[in-house]
């Protein structure tokens, strides 16, 4: 038992080392994209007014294209974006929605409360080359928002997201800004000197689902993310090892303790996903599943924490992606021979029928760990952005502090909301990291399903 | 304009997957009402179903939001 949990531990050290590089893959495409844009093409997909961008863009014509099209003004004032309002705030309307995506976002400072803690940032872009300091350069509150007062070496802190200014001539010592701003669009504006330069979001991987979009820096950053992997890694490393400790101990003893509470958790997951699926060559996988299982669920629970971090890793697009690559591995390379065959060459059927199936079963190949990406994904963070949205109630109906009879009278049942909401999600942190697990013991399963018994398994099944 | 048919669209996926878990909790309350003794084995298979169902609305949600532009 407590070489099982140690090699458990393998397991999860090789998948901690690997999602803390979660930003590296997005950071290729991110360059791309950047090309893109020197040959003048703008984000005219993204954003609806595409004129007005362009003259910031490094592709030469600068103040050619504010003279030529006359539409720049006009979009600027129909948004409304003024460096003269530009305060630290964020918008002078509560935007329920904005809230949401940002509080299930990454960030570069770590919150704790009000109380706002600076992580390192690992920041390359291929103008400065590589930028390692602390996120506090950006003279941050310690209570706020985790908006930065100064830029450094061209990057901005904007609500605790590092956003790079993308005009190259911007100086590279710490700069005092007069604040962020964002157009409907969701795109931020850096006011400092007396200017407002476009920014470059930070975008965390999740291929630019949360409007990070893809950027041409490469950001490595030890993230609000990563950091809660490595507590509840090292959390789960301290709980693991205890527990082994005390099978190790008090061998033939009743377990006691977190050992107690543990133990029928694992064996639980032993007995109803990793027998019934995996047969007899279960305890070659065990170490996996229940590695997939006990990280999923630890990062579920801690991000449910209120007030603490309240980071969202498993409702991150790059994690999940990372846990379905593991998946999509460990079943394709552990695939046998007719697992192999049914893809390709399904026997029993007739020759046209093949030719259907097996684009089909190729494409099922992808699809299965790619819908166990995003079920955990799209759970994890729906569960999220309803809590905030039910706190949000309050600034809605108290109109952000103008109607104080509207903000008290919701409180109570904005409250009971998340409080249900909260019940609710406790249930779920269970049953997606329940659910990955089933999943992924079944692709497993039938991966390296034996053929010889095969029509006697079946039997079996059906006998349950 | 397209955020709005995006909105929709979510709608008719949750209605979808509604229906689709309501019926396997359905049948598997049936079931367990016919056989309690095998409620461990219909509660994990019921998740498991549920799982698989609601993961197809997710996805289509997922795009809603991809399509949306959010």
């Amino acid at each position: 038992m407590r070489k099982l949990f140690l090699s458990l531990f393998c397991c999860l050290a090789l998948s901690v080392c690997l999602i803390a590089q979660q930003n590296s893959g997005n950071s290729h495409e991110g360059h791309n994209h950047g090309s893109h844009d020197h040959s003048g093409h703008d984000h005219s997909g993204h954003d609806h007014s595409g004129h007005d961008h362009s003259g910031h863009d490094h592709s030469g014509h600068d103040h050619s294209g504010h003279d030529h099209s006359g539409h720049d003004h006009s979009a600027h004032d129909e948004h409304k974006l003024d460096c003269a309002h530009a305060g630290h705030g964020h918008h002078g309307e509560f935007d329920p929605g904005a809230t949401a995506f940002h509080h299930v976002g990454d960030a570069n400072v770590y919150s704790i409360g009000p109380l706002q803690i600076p992580l390192p940032c690992i920041l390359y872009n291929t103008n400065s080359g590589l930028d390692v300091f602390l996120s506090n350069k950006f003279g941050f509150e310690s209570m706020g928002h985790g908006d930065g007062h100064y830029a450094y070496k061209g990057y901005v802190l904007d609500g605790g997201v590092v956003r790079m200014i993308a005009d190259k001539s911007f100086p590279k010592e710490k700069t005092e800004i007069g604040g962020v701003i964002h157009d409907k669009d969701d795109k931020a504006y850096v006011c400092a000197l007396g200017k407002m330069y476009p920014t470059h979001n930070n975008s965390t991987a999740d291929f630019g689902l949360f409007g990070g979009g893809i950027t041409p820096f490469y950001d490595f950053s030890i993230s609000k993310n990563v950091t809660t992997m490595f507590i509840v890694f090292l959390l789960m490393f301290w709980l693991f090892r205890k527990i082994a400790n005390m099978y190790k101990n008090r061998d033939g003893q009743a377990p006691t303790g977190v050992q107690g509470f543990i133990e029928p958790i694992f064996l639980f997951i032993q007995d109803e996903v990793c027998k019934p699926f995996l047969g007899d060559k279960y305890m070659k996988y065990l170490p996996f599943i229940m590695s997939l299982f006990f990280f999923i669920l630890g990062l579920n629970l801690f991000g449910q924490v209120p007030f603490f971090g309240g980071s969202n890793v498993t409702g991150n697009l790059a994690f999940t992606f990372v846990l379905a690559i593991f998946a999509f591995f460990v079943t394709n390379l552990s695939g046998n021979k007719h697992y192999w065959e049914h893809i390709f060459w399904m026997p029993g059927v007739p020759a046209w029928v093949k030719t259907i199936l097996t684009p089909v079963e190729v494409l099922g190949v992808f699809i299965k760990p790619i819908t166990l990406m995003l079920r955990l994904f799209a759970n994890i963070t729906a569960g999220h952005m309803v809590i905030i949205i039910f706190a949000s109630l309050i600034f809605i109906f108290g109109k952000s502090g103008e109607s104080v009879i509207g903000s008290w009278g919701t409180v109570i049942p904005s409250a009971l909301l998340s409080f249900f909401m909260m019940s609710i999600e406790l249930l779920v942190a269970f049953i997606q990291a329940f659910v990955f697990a089933i999943l992924t013991a079944s692709y497993i399963g039938a991966a390296i399903e034996d053929h010889e018994h095969h029509d006697e398994e079946h039997a079996h099944a059906h006998a349950h | 304009m397209v955020g709005s048919i995006a909105a929709i669209g979510m709608g008719l996926a949750v209605i979808g997957a509604g229906i689709g878990v309501g019926n396997i909790g359905a049948k598997a309350m049936e079931a367990i009402a016919r056989q309690p003794e095998a409620v461990g084995d219909i509660r994990s298979n019921m998740i498991l179903m549920a799982a698989l169902v609601e993961g197809a609305a997710l996805i289509a949600i997922v795009f809603c939001f991809l399509v949306a532009g959010v």
